[in-house]
């Protein structure tokens, strides 16, 4: 092999250049996000649940967003049915964040975590909060 | 252990199926796709809804600046201080501009400086939604001219197609021009069109639209066809004209003129 030797150097710098991200951070645990749920509201309900149950919601606040948006917009249908049967209002400002009304701890801290970007924001007006 | 090719086929074939059973089952999904929705108990019912402007109603500036602030208001439309980036649902302009071709030299003075009410004629055969890429501006069940923002894209075809001009593009953030938003409503952002919805988010909620409701009685509003709304009782009994009917969009929104002398020989 030709300049084996500066050929050998090279892939191990390189690969010690490529693989910084991971050595770098290897034993370093960053915080697992816990959003919060102490706002007046929810304090004030007397059962502490969301539409959906908790899990459900954890995975699937997107879809539901989605289906709650084209229900809304498209079908002009404005109650949702929870799978208790209960009925809630379909609107992101007026029901979601009306409890939830601590977007920066609550929708922002696993957002942030995930470095996802959900442009809700650009148009639909954030709850009012104290700046911390 | 040998297998034949036979029984190879039979076991691949059946593992395919058991994984695809087992992804189907194991998917969360099932809330979502038994979930329901529905419209509003309060929600206000119509095939086509439809306006009348009574422009008698309309003497002083005053009674102009009430109606279009209680609609700018409520949707958070924004003041942006220049004609060429101005956003408007509902607006005023002269005859001659709402009503081309049938001004004259020697109509009503009167009526030829008079300022008339503009807004989206939520037509009957809109020539916005046929353009429309995305069906982002749709005409729903109850004859509104609905525009889903979310699906926007910004191509401006819409604009291009409305002969009234009932619709305005966002070529700016329109965030920091809202004085005082409405915290019920969402704002729009830059690069998509908006119009007037004839508030159908307060239909849902059994009210009438916000500039009815401050009217005084001077823009009238109802289900065109049902023969017992109020607005075909006003319909038969004045005659109104439309904006450029002779296009075939079929619009919704009719004007009682003012006859100014118009009972000289009665």
């Amino acid at each position: 092999m030709y300049n084996g030797g500066k050929i050998l150097i090279g892939i191990i710098v390189f690969l010690l250049f490529a693989a910084f991200p991971f050595y770098n951070n290897i034993g370093k645990v960053s915080a697992k996000p816990e959003p919060k749920l102490d706002t007046p509201v929810i304090q004030q309900l007397a059962e502490k649940k969301c539409v959906e149950p908790k899990e459900f919601m954890k995975a699937e606040h997107m879809q539901m967003l989605n289906d709650w948006r084209d229900a809304a917009i498209r079908e002009g249908k404005r109650t949702y049915v929870n799978s208790e049967g209960k009925l809630f209002a379909i609107s992101l400002q007026n029901t979601c964040m009306n409890c939830h009304s601590n977007k920066k701890e609550f929708c922002d801290k696993c957002h942030t975590y995930a470095a996802v970007k959900p442009y809700c924001w650009t148009c639909h007006i954030e709850p009012k909060e104290k700046r911390s | 252990m040998s297998m034949d090719r036979r029984d190879f086929l039979k076991l691949a074939g059946l593992s395919t199926v058991g994984i695809g059973a087992g992804w189907v089952l194991s998917r969360p999904g099932d809330i979502l796709e038994a979930s329901q929705f529905l419209q509003t108990k309060e929600l206000l019912h119509a095939k086509q809804w439809a306006m009348v402007v009574d422009i008698r109603k309309f003497k002083t500036a005053e009674d102009y600046k009430k109606v279009i602030d209680a609609c700018h208001r409520v949707h958070n439309v924004p003041d942006l201080g220049n004609p060429k980036d101005e956003v408007k649902w509902i607006w005023s302009d002269s005859f001659e501009h709402a009503f081309p071709g049938q001004e004259s030299e020697y109509m009503p003075q009167e009526m030829k400086h008079k300022q008339f009410v503009l807004l989206c004629n939520h037509c009957e055969n809109p020539p916005c939604v046929r353009v429309c890429p995305t069906k982002a501006t749709f005409k729903r069940k109850d004859g509104i001219t609905m525009q889903d923002l979310h699906r926007c894209i910004g191509c401006r075809y819409c604009m291009a197609a409305c002969p009234f001009g009932a619709r305005s593009f966002n070529y700016r953030d329109p965030r920091p021009f809202v004085k005082e938003p409405n915290a019920e409503y969402p704002t729009r952002m830059i690069g998509v069109v908006e119009k007037c919805t004839f508030c159908e988010e307060r239909l849902a909620k059994g009210l009438m639209p916000a500039c009815v409701e401050s009217s005084n009685g001077a823009l009238i509003f109802g289900d065109i066809t049902d023969l017992n709304s109020e607005v075909r009782k006003v319909l038969a009994d004045n005659y109104t004209i439309r904006r450029k009917s002779e296009l075939g969009t079929r619009p919704s929104v009719y004007y009682i003129l003012d006859i100014p002398g118009g009972d000289r020989n009665a």
